[in-house]
């Protein structure tokens, strides 16, 4: 084994999460990041709950907080907003991050532990013996070089190259990828305190986003279903479309343009091999309702990060050894993922009609708390017929 | 048969180097090196990856803005 028994690929949450808590438990970790800067450039709409941070000892700093918002705001198809305010959401507010900044906090962390990092370092392929993977070949400012290591972790986001070269099955049907496109709008009017949500044809088989950055400011974005589109750049003509239909935005302008695909699918059948591991958007661990993935790439790179360890001190990087975060993450994340991938089957074939009765039938019953379980609940006690096709769920 | 010219490429007045082509290809075939995109040998020309790109970077060679 050569320098490091973890070469983790990617820089994101999911990669600095793994090394942080492998290095904190005895592993030498090398993390690489093929980009210049931590954070940078931002794929993320930048909404988080603030409900799962101590469960992976993450401790905000000032930077990386945009913005604290009281509740989420879902609008209808015909324009009728419900509010699910902070006092209904438990007084659990929402954040949006500033990514630039958060993910340098998480790399931080996995410094402090002892991790070791390389910016402009590119994965090109696995090394292997056998069936084993036993490094990663990079190349660095211009340099091709062999690392050799005990596992290798892709952590590499959506693209999950590590995952096709190691034989994982990652591949996605056009119905479980969501295709966004964000911009940065400053100069617009909006109610800063609240996340928004509009739902319906105005993003087909996805939604639109506006997460406040600050008075002026939101992060607007959306996202469609890959199976419902048909012609090249209909994304950004989709959101343009929207931008224009909404008065406090029209004159906004966009301080940055954010793209991107998620994973909105079922959870894989395996996230490890002999010597490799998956984590993150990479092992498709994205909830496929929200399209949020920051949360459970912490959550499951802690997991990661501890099974990792412990494979170092046994010298024991099978698939076997690393069934303990196979069934770990799956502990944690596999229910909910899977029901709201059923849910998330369903939610894409409601009509504009439908979403307008949802959002009628919440304004007269309320709802408990942000979950779609909950706001199915809320449906079913008033207008059971429009939530019949979610029975399964309910 | 598939001919050279049919194959695709990104235009680098488009696109924005955020990879949801490579992550949607079936085929495996795309590689996205921070900002340089490359197609490989195995591309089928099925196409999702111009649906995929958010602004439309992804078309036929010799339509691209090649810089």
């Amino acid at each position: 084994m050569g320098d490091y028994d973890i070469v983790v690929v990617g820089a994101g949450p999911a990669g600095t999460s793994t090394a942080r808590w492998a290095a904190q438990n005895g592993a030498r970790v090398l993390i690489i990041e093929k980009r210049q800067e931590i954070g940078s450039p931002v794929r993320c709409g930048e909404g988080i709950s603030r409900s799962w941070l101590d469960s992976v000892d993450i401790r905000l700093d000032s930077k990386s907080v945009a913005c604290e918002v009281k509740g989420a705001k879902l609008v209808a198809p015909n324009g009728t907003p419900f509010y699910l305010s902070e006092k209904m959401a438990g007084n659990e507010v929402g954040i949006v991050l500033d990514r630039v900044f958060f993910d340098k906090l998480l790399a931080r962390y996995a410094i402090r532990a002892g991790a070791d990092l390389r910016l402009k370092t590119s994965a090109l392929g696995l090394i292997r013996e056998g069936d084993r993977v036993v490094g990663v070949k990079a190349r660095s400012f211009g340099e091709t070089e062999e690392i050799r290591c005990g596992c290798v972790v892709g952590a590499d986001g959506f693209e999950s190259q590590v995952g096709r070269w190691a034989g994982i099955e990652t591949s996605l049907a056009a119905k479980d990828i969501t295709t966004c496109l964000q911009y940065r709008l400053t100069n617009i009017e909006q109610e800063h305190e609240y996340c928004q949500f509009y739902l319906g044809s105005v993003a087909p088989g996805g939604y639109v986003w506006m997460f406040p950055k600050d008075e002026e400011t939101a992060n607007v974005g959306l996202g469609v279903q890959l199976s419902r589109l048909n012609d090249p750049g209909e994304v950004k003509a989709y959101l343009d479309r929207f931008i224009e239909s909404q008065p406090g935005l029209r004159k906004g302008r966009p301080l940055d343009i954010v793209s991107g695909a998620v994973s909105v699918c079922a959870p894989i059948d395996r996230t490890v091999g002999d010597g490799v591991l998956l984590v993150g958007d990479s092992a498709r661990q994205i909830d496929p309702i929200t399209g949020g993935g920051i949360s459970n790439s912490c959550k499951a790179g802690k997991v990661a990060g501890e099974t990792l360890a412990n494979a170092t001190r046994e010298g024991d990087f099978s698939t076997k050894s690393l069934e303990r975060y196979e069934n770990g993450w799956r502990d944690l994340l596999e229910d909910h993922l899977y029901r709201n991938w059923m849910a998330k089957e369903k939610l894409v074939t409601l009509s504009d009609e439908t979403f307008d009765k949802v959002i009628e039938t919440l304004n007269e019953v309320g709802v408990e708390k942000m979950s779609t379980l909950a706001i199915l609940k809320a449906v079913e006690s008033r207008h059971p017929d429009l939530v019949k096709e979610f029975q399964e769920l309910l | 048969m598939e001919q050279k010219g049919e194959r695709l490429c990104a235009d680098v007045g488009k696109c924005l180097h955020c990879g949801a082509c490579v992550g949607s290809c079936p085929s495996n075939s795309m590689y996205l090196n921070e900002v340089v995109l490359e197609f490989g040998e195995e591309c089928t020309l099925c196409k999702r990856c111009t649906k995929v790109c958010p602004v439309g970077a992804i078309m036929p060679k010799g339509a691209c803005d090649d810089g």
